[in-house]
């Protein structure tokens, strides 16, 4: 079944079961957002999303309020829009503002709305938290005086991750979200996936290995698939100055919908590392030398033939890494049984 | 046959009840020998009767005449003893005067009818009075449906604070089909100055129960919570011995009565988050979450607690149910006025004679609260203003005294019927004060979620502070309204709506004072000590130095037993002087 609704003057069809915010984006009407994520059950924390419905008392939040037939809502009144610049101003007024300094800068949610806004950081003028920055782990590096408390990092590592690693913890103005007792982040207790940084839509949580190391307009993004698994996660490889310094999500990608593990966001050490193999090694004596492709592969199929010949097709085999790809499992396996002769193929990713 | 009972709720035990309980047992058992009169005489705990200004309140019922003491102390309990009990004469001076007369006439108990009468931790007490009657009622003549087109017709409306008609709560979540339905009791009782609910399950648990299995049973539910606060230690021990004696006289627990019905409740403890009181906080809390609200919908009655139907109701509301059960809708409907229907309690507290617990009809005027039931001021000081609703709720000015007390009228006003908590104050308090005191509570109280309540609220606390600090500028009450109407209109839950209420409503009624505040920097209450000038009078000091000792800034100066003057320079205007003159000669301007 679907459900006719009017946005903004224009009559729309959309499907049964959405809400708000999801008919507004399918149909391409901006609603601006800190706490939601696709992924992730709504959460309605933020306010920011808030709609104008005919016959309701009061703004709706668009993310939490599903659509009914012959709704009529406005996304963009007088009236909305000052609520949502009081809002932005709210947090403006309990953010450190050190956009010059910040990591985040020029990829931050806050910024863009507060600029989008025309948001006074002046209009209110208050306390503010005042934590020290937590940089525990070499991995998740955490300034909790510029969280917004979207809960998306909570959210992501409780419901998504199910690890459970950080939750929203104290209260009010001094929420935060955190380690269960504060404790530093370990292998323990966390996994370092990351998850929890790549929804962060300020400079709250950030990967440490790129800490100074270029913002986000001085990146070239580089979309690849991930080498460590046969999953085939998709993300952009940030590169700046020929090098790539940070991983970050792909939300469209259709395997991995921007999550990722540690190896896959962290693991990119390898690429430009001094011990990195990048040709064949040959043994001699004690040691190894370098070799060509051609050399090394006439070697393994010289020596493959021998063996065959002197001892039977099932004196070899083929073992393949899980790091490959279902394709070039396939291969491996079609190659040990057509080429070599046998039904010895294997591989690494069945512990 | 004589019965004495002691008041045992939580002021009574305060007061020194429990002292008072053991030395009559005591006493009366130490005479049972040579006075033949106190034969079969017994002794029991009641709970709270409403007066706790007058704690401890005993009853003695001797020869069919019941006379009721106030003021009780333990070693007052002989006298009475052997003047009353042996010699049959009550001692005049130490019963109860004519105030405590006024203090019930005008009341109307319903749900406080047999709170201070039966024995909260005896079943069979409450049995006597007719209790569980309505449960036998609704489970061998009336259907499911009935029950609530009863309780429906009734017009009983949630007592909790947001006065939704219960019948219709109930009927959403019988619509609701699922293999595991819950009733949950709202005992998570948070306004500042409120007890009521807790007096209910201290007084009587029996009538929160009795009122559960009812909407169990309409609901379809065979599961219950109550959610009660930890710090009610005395509630939470009286809720537990009343489940355990109810799961063995068989109203509780499996096949209730022989009719097949089951119901299982347990006592969940909050650990005090005033946000746990609404309805999708308190799910979160129950489940093992953290305690903060959901946008709704979905409502409780679709998707409660664990994501089934719930039914969440407050303890008063339940208190009423077995009473329009046994009496018929008719008779409640019959009560209060056209949208109001029944009774209230209210805890009344503040700068008020009669200070306790009280329950009035539906429609009553606050002038007969204040001055018939509550005996008027408790001092000189002339009434200024009553907060009804708690920090969520406003402040009604002395202009308006004689507003109806129901839902409607209080929402006209500019406040909330609240859960029934009832802060009286006089010209001695300082309006500007007030609302930054509640202001104070529920930025406190705020879980963070939401950006309006968990930043909004503390602005709005901090722009009072600084009024209050003389610090106030040209705009300021504009600038508050304007962002007190956007946090209510942003807020995720009742807490971020309403928080601003107390300010609106104080800059509604008594704009003056903030003006007095901003514009001359002046407290006309003399509250907001930053903003006073404290000074010695020279013809009352005595010279007792005691407000030079206690003055943490040494700025009082001046020998023994002659005239103290203050260093207005060096005075830090903490207000420590004028607390502790006996002789009344810190003058404060």
């Amino acid at each position: 079944m679907s459900q006719k609704i009017t946005i903004n003057n224009k009559v729309l069809i959309v499907e049964d079961g959405l809400t708000i915010l999801q008919a507004a984006r399918a149909n391409n009407i901006y609603i601006p957002t800190l706490c939601e994520d696709p992924r992730l059950e709504p959460y309605g924390g933020c306010r920011l999303c808030i709609v104008w419905v005919e016959g309701m008392p009061r703004p709706a939040t668009s993310c939490t309020t599903p659509v009914t037939d012959g709704m009529v809502v406005k996304t963009h009144t007088e009236y909305i829009e000052k609520l949502r610049k009081t809002i932005i101003e709210f947090m403006l007024s309990d953010h450190p503002n050190d956009c010059m300094m910040c990591q985040k800068t020029g990829d931050c949610r806050l910024q863009d709305l507060a600029y989008k806004y025309d948001a006074n950081y002046t209009k209110f003028v208050g306390v503010r938290r005042n934590y020290p920055i937590v940089d525990d782990n070499p991995f998740i590096h955490f300034e909790p005086n510029k969280c917004v408390l979207c809960g998306k990092c909570t959210n992501i590592c409780q419901n998504l991750v199910k690890t459970g690693t950080i939750e929203m913890t104290k209260r009010g103005f001094y929420s935060k979200p955190d380690t269960a007792f504060s404790k530093p982040r370990t292998p323990e207790n966390c996994q370092f996936c990351g998850q929890c940084i790549s929804v962060c839509p300020v400079g709250a949580l950030s990967e440490r290995p790129s800490l100074g190391k270029g913002r986000r307009h001085e990146m070239k993004l580089v979309r690849t698939t991930c080498t460590y698994c046969g999953t085939g996660c998709n993300f952009y490889l940030n590169v700046k100055d020929e090098k790539v310094v940070k991983v970050t999500s792909d939300y469209d990608a259709v395997v991995n919908k921007g999550n990722l593990c540690i190896k896959g966001r962290f693991g990119y050490e390898f690429i430009h590392h001094p011990d990195r193999i990048k040709t064949p090694l040959i043994r001699e004596g004690d040691g190894y030398r370098e070799a060509s492709w051609d050399e090394a592969l006439t070697l393994v199929s010289t020596k493959f033939t021998e063996l065959i010949e002197k001892y039977g097709n099932d004196s070899v085999g083929a073992f393949s890494s899980s790091r490959c790809s279902n394709e070039e499992n396939f291969l491996i396996g079609k190659f040990a049984r057509t080429v070599m002769g046998t039904n010895n193929v294997d591989n690494c990713a069945r512990v | 046959m004589i019965c004495v009972s002691v008041c045992m709720g939580t002021g009574g035990i305060s007061a020194g009840g429990d002292k008072v309980f053991h030395n009559f047992e005591a006493e009366l058992l130490k005479h049972d020998i040579e006075a033949t009169v106190n034969k079969g005489c017994s002794v029991h705990q009641v709970g709270c009767r409403g007066l706790c200004a007058k704690d401890v309140l005993v009853d003695v019922i001797a020869n069919g005449v019941k006379s009721t003491y106030e003021h009780i102390k333990p070693d007052m309990v002989m006298k009475i003893v052997e003047e009353h009990l042996i010699k049959g004469a009550p001692i005049k001076e130490w019963l109860v005067k004519e105030d405590y007369h006024n203090f019930n006439a005008k009341q109307m108990k319903v749900v406080l009818e047999d709170c201070g009468v039966v024995d909260p931790e005896d079943i069979e007490s409450y049995i006597e009075r007719g209790g569980y009657q309505a449960v036998k009622k609704v489970l061998t003549t009336m259907t499911p449906l009935d029950t609530v087109e009863t309780i429906k017709r009734s017009g009983l409306r949630g007592r909790g604070g947001g006065g939704f008609p219960t019948g219709l709560k109930w009927e959403f979540a019988v619509k609701n089909h699922a293999d595991q339905k819950y009733i949950i009791c709202n005992a998570d009782e948070g306004d500042p100055g409120a007890f009521m609910d807790r007096s209910v399950i201290e007084g009587n648990p029996h009538s929160v129960l009795e009122g559960m299995i009812i909407g169990a049973y309409a609901i379809g539910a065979t599961k219950g919570y109550v959610y009660i606060r930890a710090e009610y230690p005395l509630a939470v021990e009286r809720l537990r011995i009343a489940i355990k004696a109810a799961k063995e006289k068989g109203f509780l627990g499996k096949n209730i009565l022989g009719r097949g019905v089951d119901l299982e409740i347990k006592v969940k403890l909050g650990a005090g988050a005033f946000v746990c009181g609404e309805e999708t906080a308190l799910i979160a809390s129950i489940e093992g979450k953290r305690g903060t609200p959901k946008s709704r919908p979905p409502f409780p009655a679709q998707k409660g607690l664990f994501g089934k139907p719930t039914v969440i109701n407050n303890v008063e509301t339940l208190a009423n149910v077995p009473q329009i059960i046994k009496r018929g809708a008719d008779w409640f409907a019959s009560i209060g006025t056209e949208k109001s229907k029944g009774t209230k309690v209210f805890a009344i507290t503040g700068k008020i004679k009669n200070s306790g617990l009280i329950e009035v009809p539906m429609g009553i005027s606050l002038k007969e609260i204040i001055y018939d039931i509550g005996g008027g001021m408790e001092d000189e000081l002339a009434f200024k203003a009553v907060q009804t609703g708690g920090p969520s709720g406003g402040c009604i000015p002395a202009s308006m005294i004689d507003l109806k007390v129901d839902y409607e009228s209080l929402a006209a006003a500019g406040s909330i019927m609240g859960s029934g908590g009832l802060v009286v104050m006089n010209e001695g308090d300082c309006m500007v004060n007030i609302a930054k005191f509640f202001l104070e509570f529920t930025q406190l109280e705020s879980c963070g979620k939401c950006t309006p309540c968990r930043i909004g609220t503390k602005r709005l606390f901090e722009i009072l502070t600084r009024i209050t600090e003389g610090k106030g500028r040209k705009g300021d009450i504009e600038f508050l309204i304007d962002v007190c109407n956007d946090v209510k209109a942003t807020s995720l839950c009742g807490l971020g709506m309403t928080a601003p209420n107390p300010i609106l409503s104080t800059i509604k009624y008594f704009r003056r004072e903030y003006e007095a505040h901003i514009n001359e920097k002046r407290c006309p209450a003399k509250v907001c000590n930053a903003l006073l000038t404290f000074t010695i009078d020279k013809e009352a000091c005595t010279g007792c130095t005691m407000c030079a000792k206690t003055c943490p800034a040494s700025a009082i100066e001046g020998d023994k037993k002659k005239p103290h003057t203050i260093i207005s320079d060096k005075c830090i205007k903490c207000g420590s002087c004028f607390d502790v003159c006996k002789f009344k000669a810190v003058n404060k301007e």
